[in-house]
């Protein structure tokens, strides 16, 4: 019976995935967000530049920086996964390519977000 | 499924530029230009987590003429994308929408972006003492 549907009826029926909308508000959160992530970073950044090794990892240790630097990472990667898709989605339009870009979009993402904050925690929590 | 070719809308080619496009088409490039940038700061925090030898290796091509020229320009395109990503809040809040202060606002945001760089690099130089 309900090969006898068109496509669109089909589509109808189910009703969208309904996660457009949360996807488009993720986006924005994210970016209100790194509004002060990121003057933290650039302001700190600036303080600290030209310095060494044993600087940095002083730095990096405090408490408040190593949560502060974490959630940076954490954030700007969701919201430049969110950006990317939107990218990709304008240009891309195979089916196949879009799928492969929208995986390996996420993959990248997530692989920035862990070795960074790998690295953080390793930093903080290292002799 | 095999597409037959449509006929597309009009795109880039046919408008003119303006301030509020340009600041529109930034944003998306820097933005894209900033994923990069994510992987370079990825690098620098692996190399102060990895020790002291290969920090100095990457803080000396960090510090390179091509390193300088990268991280100039990532800091413009952070600032700027920060400075259109603002302007975005607003029009996603409805405003902004008159043609004067859309226009207005995409202008500042690219006096906003090009000030703060070098503000940003003349703060950096003065904490290095080179200025």
């Amino acid at each position: 019976m309900s090969d006898m549907n068109t496509p669109i009826s089909k589509v109808r029926g189910l009703g969208s995935a309904k996660d457009g909308t949360s996807n488009w508000i993720t986006h924005r959160m994210t970016a209100l967000a790194n509004i002060p992530l990121t003057i933290f970073f650039v302001v700190s950044f600036v303080g600290n530049v030209g310095k060494g090794h044993a600087e940095w990892v002083a730095w990096i240790k405090q408490p408040l920086v190593s949560v502060l630097l974490i959630l940076f990472i954490a954030n700007f990667t969701h919201h430049m996964r969110s950006g990317l898709q939107e990218v990709i989605e304008d240009y891309v339009h195979d089916h196949g390519m879009k799928f492969t870009a929208t995986l390996v979009n996420k993959f990248v993402c997530i692989i920035i977000a862990a070795i960074s904050i790998f690295s953080i925690l390793r930093i903080s929590f290292g002799g | 499924m095999a597409q037959a070719k449509r006929p597309l809308s009009p795109h880039l080619q046919v408008y003119r530029w303006g301030a509020h496009m340009a600041v529109s088409i930034m944003h998306r490039a820097t933005g894209s230009a900033l994923a990069f940038g994510s992987i370079l700061l990825a690098w620098w925090l692996v190399a102060i987590a990895t020790g002291h030898d290969y920090f100095n290796t990457v803080q000396s091509f960090a510090g390179s003429m091509i390193g300088r020229l990268v991280l100039f320009g990532i800091t413009f395109a952070l600032m700027q994308h920060l400075a259109s990503g603002i302007r975005h809040l607003f029009t996603d809040a409805g405003k902004l929408y008159d043609l004067k202060s859309n226009t207005a606002s995409a202008k500042a945001v690219f006096a906003f972006s090009i000030i703060m760089t070098i503000v940003v690099w003349v703060a950096a130089y003065k904490v290095m003492g080179v200025l």
